[in-house]
């Protein structure tokens, strides 16, 4: 703490020169100076922070080293604890007449006004309460843009941060960035002070220009693509962002470089994701608005909702009676489906026609169709072979079976393996766990899922039979259910 | 995998997580055990794209691969979008190394659905238990849950995890069943409600003196897709209320449907409705913490929020009996409701005329938007007159140009919705 005798010449106006860097050395003053009764108009406050930082040296070193006047009146006297935080934080504000502030608001508490700091239209209350806020702010932006670069030296892996803030609010946060980063070793330079921790111990030195820090990262392209990736150009709000991340610190900010390149594409990419609208695959354009199966067939021989079109056929939609009770839904249609437009006529049809006739039900009073209304194959020398649909043509197709369902509204229906059992109760169905369990779907009252006929064919002699049995005894249980008329 | 591999895959699940909304990272506390990283309550914004949104944390989809076929979102198995897949150690490299050099607060991991829910799930559980358990990492972890995983997968993940999410997608059971149809409202609200209870075990557990560890700590939260069908506000606001109530949401995120690449026919391909967006934040926000009930801001026969002027605005338009409010008298709960004063302007009123009665030139010191805020209240030393409640001009002379309320009123748009 440094005094300066006021001048003899002008002892009609006492003018005590009192100079203050940090807290610590404003709060002595000033509580010697109230104890002394020195009142807020014969103070001249020196910031010697703006004075270190602009590297003037102390102006007043010779004339502040007299002694203060002894206290007057050595009372204690207290404030509240709202008053000292916000002092404590206004006294990282750039403004040198931050000082002058705080006194004049403390000595208007200890001189009766004790609730001052509660009175929010105060003059002097509402500039600490704007300085506050702009000191916690200009924090939380450090916490926030701080980069750290890597670098290496003789003691290993060194991570330094350049960073200009608005105040000085270096001393606020240390603490944080070092509980944050304490298994790392790092240095953050401002032009007025700079911290460092070691792994033990934080401590501040002096300011650093930016070409003291290292100038690259090689993470900072990773970064830099993930920023330009995360954006969605569909949504600009430029002003939002400017007012959160200020332009005078975007040459610290690695990513701020491809902002530019950003906003010359959006438009474009918006356009062309707009424009793109109709690349997906889905048959739902091509599905008339209707609940009659006959113009639904018809539409669907027009269908080019995925590419499976071009190498089938032709599309092989669900046969069998619009009032149906059952409907059964399979995979997709096999050669000879393909061949000759109807469901169920191949190798598969004949294991599932057994089976029926085995229990009594003619196969005309069951509607019969599949998830996929194309068949997909690949060419061997002789033979076209089966290929399973992918889950991106199986959700293309989709809507032919919602239309064909919602059409008939049957009281039962059976899903033919896995394929059709995911389509109808959802894409985490588990053949092997959930057979030959009725359930209630949207779909339909009672509904089933059971093996695929195609996949007894396939299996080995001795497994196709348990197979058989499986698929049989599922069968049953629907045969079970239904109407004897039927 | 080289960087440039990397690269490209984060060019693809960064893309991909870029719809959703969420990216807060407040909310926890997490004591530093000698690891990388913090958690201390409130969340840092560590960059903003030119879309206003805030960069907190590393949204990535672990894979954009997926067997669901929802009709809004850009992943969905039948559209043609390029496919990437990190592996659970790129995720945990990248966000060490995106950590140490302080770009975010921690990881936000959400996934397409591959094979199934169960095993999906796993992954997500995995990344986060990586870096939990063997790289010490204190910082936020958000992950989304998957509809349809067991239990026990989402208990670990609230053991790892600061945040669980699941996405309620879209606001109505019909909107879901037209959209989503393999997506069911009884198993995302079943995942929510096993949160939930969850949850309050263990703080029953704790309150009884038991060392039980945290899950999620930052609670949950969920997101909602507005724009992609007719639903209207009133009952997007519904369902929200509903789902603050009932699964102890800590925010829902509202989310403006943009024009995916490759969206369905049956959607809007439109520019995302913004301001209506930013409309439903505030209003949300009224509801949580400004004493508004759900209903009270929309009525049957207008349905949607308005979206020239803000919801308190209209509100307090709507009711204009109830105004000027003498600021020197009202109690708190109606001082909230006066267009132009915000909770901690209320907090300075009533502190401030314990030691003197509020006068015309004291408003902007407190923080009240004076113009706005004028003629619904009463100083000590001015009442606005009755008619100037009842003039036409009012709602002209209240309403944002329309180029500022395009830049300027949506300016804190998603990421506070403070009104």
């Amino acid at each position: 703490m440094r005094y300066t005798a006021p001048p003899a010449a002008k002892s009609s106006v006492m003018l005590h020169h009192v100079a203050a860097e940090h807290f610590d050395d404003w709060r002595s003053t000033a509580r010697h100076l109230v104890q002394s009764d020195v009142p807020p108009d014969r103070i001249r406050w020196v910031d010697q922070r703006a004075e270190h930082s602009s590297g003037q040296g102390d102006l007043f070193q010779a004339d502040l080293s007299a002694a203060l006047p002894p206290p007057t009146n050595a009372g204690e006297f207290r404030v509240s604890a709202k008053f000292l935080s916000a002092a404590e934080t206004v006294s990282h504000h750039r403004d040198p007449q931050r000082w002058e502030l705080l006194y004049q608001t403390l000595w208007r508490i200890v001189h009766g006004q004790r609730h001052l700091m509660e009175v929010a239209s105060d003059k002097d209350v509402f500039r600490i309460v704007q300085m506050e806020k702009a000191v916690r702010r200009d924090a939380h932006k450090m916490k926030a843009f701080v980069r750290f670069r890597r670098m290496e030296d003789e003691s290993g892996e060194h991570y330094i941060a350049w960073h200009r803030p608005d105040h000085y609010p270096l001393r606020i946060v240390g603490d944080f960035f070092a509980r944050r980063f304490n298994v790392m070793r790092w240095t953050i330079m401002t032009p007025d002070e700079s911290a460092s921790w070691d792994g033990d111990c934080l401590t501040y030195a002096a300011g650093m220009p930016r070409e003291a820090a290292p100038s690259f990262d090689e993470l900072e392209s990773l970064w830099k693509t993930y920023y330009a990736n995360i954006f969605n150009p569909a949504r600009i709000k430029l002003n939002a962002m400017r007012a959160e991340m200020p332009k005078k610190h975007w040459p610290t900010l690695p990513e701020t470089e491809m902002i530019t390149e950003m906003l010359q594409q959006a438009p474009e990419r918006t356009r062309q994701m707009i424009q793109t609208t109709a690349a997906v695959s889905t048959a739902q354009p091509f599905v008339p608005n209707t609940d009659d199966l006959r113009e639904l067939a018809a539409a669907s021989r027009q269908c080019r909702g995925c590419d499976l079109c071009q190498q089938a056929t032709q599309t092989v939609f669900g046969a069998g009676p619009t009032d149906a009770q059952t409907v059964f839904v399979g995979e997709q249609p096999g050669d000879q489906e393909d061949l000759r437009g109807t469901p169920f006529v191949g190798p598969a049809g004949q294991v599932l026609d057994q089976v029926l006739q085995e229990l009594g039900i003619r196969r005309d009073t069951i509607y019969l169709t599949n998830a996929v209304k194309h068949f997909k194959f690949t060419r061997s020398a002789k033979r076209r072979l089966h290929q399973k649909p992918s889950a991106r043509q199986v959700a293309a197709c989709r809507p032919w079976l919602e239309a064909e369902l919602s059409a008939i509204g049957p009281q039962h229906l059976i899903c033919l393996g896995a394929t059709a059992a995911r389509v109808v109760l959802g894409p985490n169905f588990r053949l092997t766990e959930q057979r030959g369990v009725a359930v209630a779907t949207e779909y339909a009252p009672w509904t089933l899922a059971t093996l695929h006929p195609s996949a007894i064919l396939r299996a080995p002699a001795k497994q196709s039979q348990v197979l058989m049995e499986q698929f049989r005894s599922d069968l049953a249980l629907w045969a079970s259910q239904i109407e004897p008329s039927s | 995998m080289t960087t440039s591999g990397i690269e490209h895959k984060l060019t693809i699940l960064a893309d991909a997580a870029k719809y959703d909304a969420s990216c807060a990272s407040s909310g926890s506390r997490r004591a530093n055990r000698e690891g990388l990283g913090s958690t201390e309550g409130m969340g840092i914004c560590h960059s903003y794209t030119p879309d206003g949104r805030c960069v907190s944390l590393l949204k990535l989809l672990l894979t954009n691969v997926c067997i669901y076929d929802c009709q809004y979102c850009v992943n969905r198995v039948s559209s043609d979008t390029p496919r990437a897949r990190f592996t659970v150690e790129e995720v945990v490299k990248l966000t060490m190394d995106f950590y140490r050099r302080n770009y975010i607060e921690g990881l936000f991991l959400s996934s397409g659905i591959v094979r199934d829910s169960d095993y999906t799930m796993g992954l997500l559980v995995q990344v986060a238990k990586t870096l939990r358990t063997r790289e010490n990492f204190c910082g936020y972890i958000h992950l989304k849950t998957i509809p349809g995983a067991g239990d026990d997968l989402i208990d670990e993940a609230g053991l790892y995890a600061d945040r669980l999410s699941v996405n309620i997608e879209l606001p109505t059971v019909q909107d879901l069943r037209s959209l989503a149809p393999e997506k069911k409202r009884p198993e995302i609200e079943g995942v929510m409600g096993s949160i939930r209870i969850k949850r309050d075990e263990i703080a029953t557990d704790r309150r009884n003196g038991m060392r039980v560890p945290k899950f999620a700590p930052a609670g949950q939260s969920t997101q909602m897709i507005v724009g992609a069908t007719d639903t209207s506000d009133r009952e997007i606001l519904t369902t929200s209320s509903q789902l603050y109530g009932q699964h102890h949401l800590r925010r829902v995120y509202y989310s403006a449907y943009s024009p995916i690449p490759h969206a369905d026919s049956r959607l809007p391909g439109i520019r995302p409705p913004l301001i209506r967006e930013h409309r439903l934040y505030q209003a949300d926000w009224l509801i949580r913490f400004y004493g508004f009930a759900a209903d009270e801001l929309t009525t049957a026969d207008s349905a949607n929020l308005d979206l020239e002027i803000d919801p308190k605005l209209a509100w307090a338009m709507q009711h204009r009996g109830q105004f000027p409010v003498d600021i020197n008298r009202a109690p708190r709960e109606l001082l909230l409701r006066v267009p132009g004063i915000g909770q901690k302007s209320v907090n300075r009123i009533l502190q401030t005329r314990r030691h003197h009665a509020i006068r015309d030139q004291d408003l902007s010191r407190i923080g009240i938007v004076r113009k706005r805020a004028r003629s619904f209240i009463i100083t000590a030393d001015r009442h606005p007159g009755p008619l100037s409640l009842d003039a036409e001009s009012l709602r002209a002379r209240l309403q944002p140009k329309h180029r500022q309320l395009m830049l300027f009123d949506a300016l804190h748009g998603a990421t506070s919705g403070e009104v």
